[in-house]
């Protein structure tokens, strides 16, 4: 079950790339010869030596062999473990992961915040993945359950994840499943005319208005891409604008999500917005926000889908 | 005479019936949960099986029973210290004090990698319990103590909305704990552990001695601030003392279980609506029922949508409220409205 899951995501993002369109059947075969030699090494190190992986809170969780049921309670880290090709090792997801499509099989156990311990405890895992909230954790490693928390914010924290996890799973080619996740933010931003420096885009999270500063990981992908965000780091990651602010900041391109779309061009002083005059608003669909405000695997795409939006809108 | 004598035995009547009920819930207690009632049957033979009961239902189903008395206990105190059937045991502050600590909490130790292992594990509990014990002090402050009841009244209120503002904003500021925050206010038992119950119920034994002691004072203020000084008790003290354990109470429940509605409102009406009773024997019944109301909703919470759960404070609201409803309306219909 692994061999096809992951040679899948290696594939389509090495696709993606652009470069090795025609070669995959080569780059399938390395990736066979990397992963034999990966596992001999594994067998003749990982059976001897317990390891340790440091989680978020600074933690240091050991372990004797690679975790072989996982439960994992952030969707970001659920697609992580899949990148990996690891799928097959999810025993239970939380409420909310819902990619790829093989988690919504699995049994869920809550939310992330609020889980059944007990639907947790019931699955046996051997590692329990998730974001770092005090409570859960704690009453989890107080029964015995391993718990390695991590909660990636930034495109660094995604980097730093897949790393950690590659860690903890024991494979050893994280380093591709990156450079394919950059090769594909690459293509996205080469996909853009030269002129994208001088536009200035609005992203909506919701109808608060709370904004994507620079400082998110939704305001990371539009400065790889080379556009400019109306809003600034200072105002920390996810600030509560005065909608006076962006009707003073003018933005060229909006984006939002459909659920905070509605009603958006008819609030007071907005129709002199220069992305609504003309028309410049890109709506996307919940799926696609998914792939946006995830800091995981899928950043690659988000980037692409914000690119596909920026060429749609520009002239 | 035949009326106390009546009146006395429907006591005593409602102590063993919730008794009964409350041993009856926590074997559905162990019974109920994701795994389903296998778990029981295996516990046995399967250690799994035995740590889901062992470990994880039984230690949530006395949680539930403990934080639910801790309640119900601060619920009859907050009525018979305030004389206002509308007192709940959040009244002084405490439920904006632990949601401020708890706010507070999460941004700095979201912020900082510096926050040990030590403090977290503290973090969260201690932040709640702290702010509920430090509003209910604030409270007294700008009330100039315990004297005037109704001062207390709207000092405890302008606490409460100036505190809840506070924790607005720092929800605000830092969007991020909105979730976890509402997962507080919620109220869940579902990480009650050993530990979390032996302190709650070590804060009941504590609480419900001092009331024990106490209660002849708010006796006397049911008939009035001036008799309860002509019989020549030490109000202020009294009260003082009293409301330390409504503030104790509270505390160490918010702390262990989140916001749960409706418990402490409803338990001392639930037991009015039954027997007519000294407020030593109310205190202790409606703890009791407290108990047994929360354990009732935290067995539905993990059963109505197994292997799902649903938060417990919302169930306890329904539950509460419905009967609460069905009482008023009952009451109404027939002579005078003497049961609320």
């Amino acid at each position: 079950m692994a061999d096809p899951m992951s040679l899948n995501v290696a594939r389509s993002a090495l696709m993606l790339a652009g470069r090795y369109g025609g070669n995959w059947r080569w780059a399938d075969a390395l990736m066979h010869f990397h992963r034999a030699l990966a596992f001999a090494m594994l067998m003749a190190i990982g059976a001897a030596h317990a390891y340790q992986v440091t989680d978020d809170r600074g933690r240091a969780i050991s372990f004797a062999k690679p975790p072989q049921r996982i439960v994992s309670l952030l969707p970001s880290l659920t697609e992580s473990v899949c990148a990996l090709g690891q799928c097959d090792r999810l025993v239970g997801v939380d409420r909310y992961s819902n990619y790829p499509d093989s988690v919504k099989k699995l049994p869920q156990v809550g939310g992330g915040l609020d889980p059944g311990i007990e639907a947790i405890v019931a699955l046996k895992p051997d590692v329990v993945l998730m974001a770092t909230s005090a409570q859960v954790g704690e009453r989890l490693q107080a029964l015995g359950v391993k718990v390695v928390a991590l909660e990636p914010k930034t495109h660094a924290d995604v980097k730093r994840v897949l790393g950690t996890l590659g860690v903890l799973l024991g494979y050893g080619e994280t380093q591709q499943v990156w450079q394919a996740i950059e090769a594909g933010m690459a293509s996205a931003a080469r996909s853009l005319p030269a002129h994208i420096s001088s536009i200035r885009v609005y992203f909506e999270v919701n109808r608060a208005p709370y904004a994507a500063s620079e400082a998110s990981f939704i305001g990371e992908t539009l400065t790889r891409l080379g556009a400019q965000n109306i809003v600034p780091a200072s105002l920390g990651p996810f600030p509560l604008l005065n909608p006076e602010f962006v009707v003073r900041a003018n933005p060229d391109v909006i984006m939002v999500g459909d659920i905070n779309f509605d009603g958006l061009t008819g609030r007071p002083g907005w129709d002199h917005i220069r992305a609504i005059a003309r028309q410049q608003v890109c709506i996307f669909t919940p799926a696609q926000a998914d792939m946006l405000v995830r800091p995981g695997p899928r950043m690659a795409e988000g980037a692409q889908l914000m690119a596909q939006c920026l060429r749609k809108v520009l002239p | 005479m035949t009326d106390v004598g009546r009146q006395l035995r429907l006591a005593s009547r409602l102590e063993l019936g919730l008794t009964l009920s409350g041993l009856l819930l926590l074997l559905l207690g162990a019974s109920v949960g994701s795994t389903g009632f296998e778990s029981v049957l295996q516990a046995w033979s399967d250690p799994l099986a035995l740590q889901i009961v062992w470990d994880i239902r039984l230690p949530r189903t006395f949680g539930a029973w403990a934080a639910g008395a801790l309640l119900g206990l601060a619920g009859a105190l907050a009525q018979g210290l305030f004389r206002n059937p509308l007192a709940d045991p959040y009244l002084l502050g405490s439920a904006s004090g632990a949601s401020l600590g708890v706010a507070l909490a999460l941004v700095l130790f979201g912020v900082s990698p510096l926050a040990t292992e030590w403090l977290v594990r503290l973090g969260l509990t201690g932040a709640a319990f702290a702010g509920a014990v430090g509003a209910v002090l604030l409270t007294l402050v700008l009330a100039r103590g315990v004297q005037h009841t109704l001062r207390l009244l709207l000092a405890g209120v302008i606490v409460g909305v100036v505190l809840g503002a506070m924790t607005s904003l720092v929800m605000l500021m830092s969007p991020e704990v909105l979730q976890s925050m509402q997962a507080f206010m919620l109220g869940s038992t579902g990480f009650v552990g050993w530990s979390a119950w032996g302190l709650m119920v070590l804060v009941w034994l504590a609480c419900m001695a001092v009331s024990w002691l106490l209660s002849p004072v708010l006796d006397g203020l049911s008939l009035g601030e001036a008799t309860a000084a002509s019989l020549g008790l030490p109000l202020a003290q009294m009260r003082a003392a009293l409301v330390a354990v409504l503030a104790l109470a509270t505390g160490a429940a918010v702390a262990q279980t989140g916001l749960i509605a409706f418990v402490g409102l409803a338990a001392p009406h639930l037991v009015r609506s039954v027997t007519k009773t000294t407020h030593r024997r109310l205190i202790f019944l409606s703890s009791l029922m407290g108990g047994v109301l929360l354990m009732a909703a935290d067995v539905l919470a993990r059963g109505l949508l197994a292997p799902q759960e649903l938060p417990v404070g919302v169930l306890t609201a329904v539950l509460g409220g419905g009967y609460l409803l069905w009482l008023m309306q009952r009451s109404t219909r027939s002579v005078s409205g003497t049961g609320l």
